[in-house]
């Protein structure tokens, strides 16, 4: 679905974030930056802009565009939970950009909510993860 | 809250350092950052002011590496602790998994430190979580300065306890930090539960690991 939009836009990078700020995957040309500093970045911006739009009185603003002089960034809310991010440079529009993102939004809400609908309430990991964890919190963090 | 991803097999806990203005939250990440072993830890970002007081957050990922085959990483960041950011505070609390609230023990910094935690517990209601049932402690920072305020008055001002009402949990847990005192007791009747609580000083790595040490376990054992 991403790999379609981006043959259709012609951008250069799409990647999904975790509102919370977790990188969920990256599609295309793989970006030079750190991903985990990007993904926790974005989801910052992406919450300070809910709250100026809920100050408006606005429910959400749904899409951010932040642009540069030669890249820039397009930045959709999914399902309330993911933000689509497109990363593009002067060879696109962001008019194109926009249009193919909202189609590839409404197809990617539907894929989440069902995710989420299915997914375990309260996931467990196998037993013997937590003394192996503690072990390794000990190692890193000095006993 | 944790992101358990069964797909990418990852595991992501967020840490919150929360406290009054100039407590010294920045300072425990950026010495965690300086000590922690190069390949586990990501980049340190700090959106400050000029003044490098936070004015958004720092954020500094963790990798304990991959445990019975789940990459496991902590997010730790710190709020902006001066009083009118209140906005940005809350929103850095959205999917905590965990909380260190780090006082200011100075003296005069008791209203700010009371004032902070008001403001924690306040945050918490309004995003729906419960701060007596998410893993949570507290560092008394600047231990090192001669207006630090007694140990046993940061106690009881910042860390009173609340009731436990499961009859199951009733019964002492000693404190195995703090040896002769418990976590678990009886007052009067009732069982409290206090959060464990460290000693700091920050600027020179006192306490900072103990700290972390404690509130990472927790939190994973909170996962289980
Ligand atoms: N004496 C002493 N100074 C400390 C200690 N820890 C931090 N400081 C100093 O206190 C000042 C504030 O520390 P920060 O870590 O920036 O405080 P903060 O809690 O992040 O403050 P905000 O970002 O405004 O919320 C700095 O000048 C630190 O060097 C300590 O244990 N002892
Ligand atoms: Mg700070």
């Amino acid at each position: 679905m991403l790999d379609q939009l981006l043959r259709d836009t012609g951008a250069r990078t799409a990647l999904m974030v975790e509102r919370s700020g977790q990188m969920l995957a990256t599609v295309g040309e793989v970006p030079r930056f750190d991903h985990v500093a990007f993904a926790s970045l974005t989801a910052a911006d992406f919450s300070a802009n809910d709250q100026l739009a809920r100050m408006l009185g606005e429910n959400e603003f749904g899409a951010l565009f932040h642009q540069g002089e030669r890249e820039s960034l397009y930045l959709a809310d999914v399902a309330r939970r993911v933000i689509l991010v497109v990363l593009f440079d002067t060879s696109t529009t962001l008019g194109l950009v926009k249009l193919r993102v909202r189609g590839a939004v409404t197809d990617l809400t539907a894929l989440f909510e069902e995710l989420f609908a299915r997914q375990d309430p309260s996931p467990q990991v196998e037993a013997g993860f937590l003394g192996d964890a503690e072990d390794e919190i000990d190692r890193l963090f000095g006993a | 809250m944790s992101l358990i991803n069964y797909a990418s097999r990852e595991i992501n806990c967020k840490l919150v350092y929360y406290g009054p203005g100039l407590g010294g939250k920045t300072t425990n990440l950026e010495y965690i950052y300086e000590k922690v072993a190069p390949t586990a830890k990501g980049k340190l970002i700090s959106l400050a002011t000029e003044t490098e007081r936070t004015l958004f957050f720092d954020f500094l990922p963790v990798d304990l590496g991959t445990i019975r085959g789940f990459k496991t990483r902590f997010h730790l960041y710190t709020v902006p602790g001066q009083v009118y950011y209140n906005a940005s505070r809350k929103l850095i609390l959205k999917g905590v998994d965990g909380v260190v609230f780090v006082a200011d023990s100075q003296v005069e910094r008791m209203e700010a430190n009371l004032e902070a935690m008001q403001n924690l517990y306040d945050n918490m209601v309004q995003h729906g979580y419960d701060l007596t049932r998410l893993p949570f402690v507290i560092q008394y920072n600047k231990r090192d300065l001669p207006n630090a305020a007694p140990i046993r008055e940061l106690q009881e001002s910042l860390n009173p306890g609340w009731p436990i009402e499961d009859p199951a949990k009733h019964r002492p847990v000693p404190d195995p930090d703090r040896p002769g005192e418990f976590l678990v007791y009886e007052q009067d009747g009732v069982w409290i539960e206090r959060v464990p609580s460290f000693e700091g000083v920050a600027v020179q790595g006192v306490g900072v690991f103990d700290t972390l040490r404690t509130i990472s376990k927790r939190v994973l054992k909170a996962l289980g």
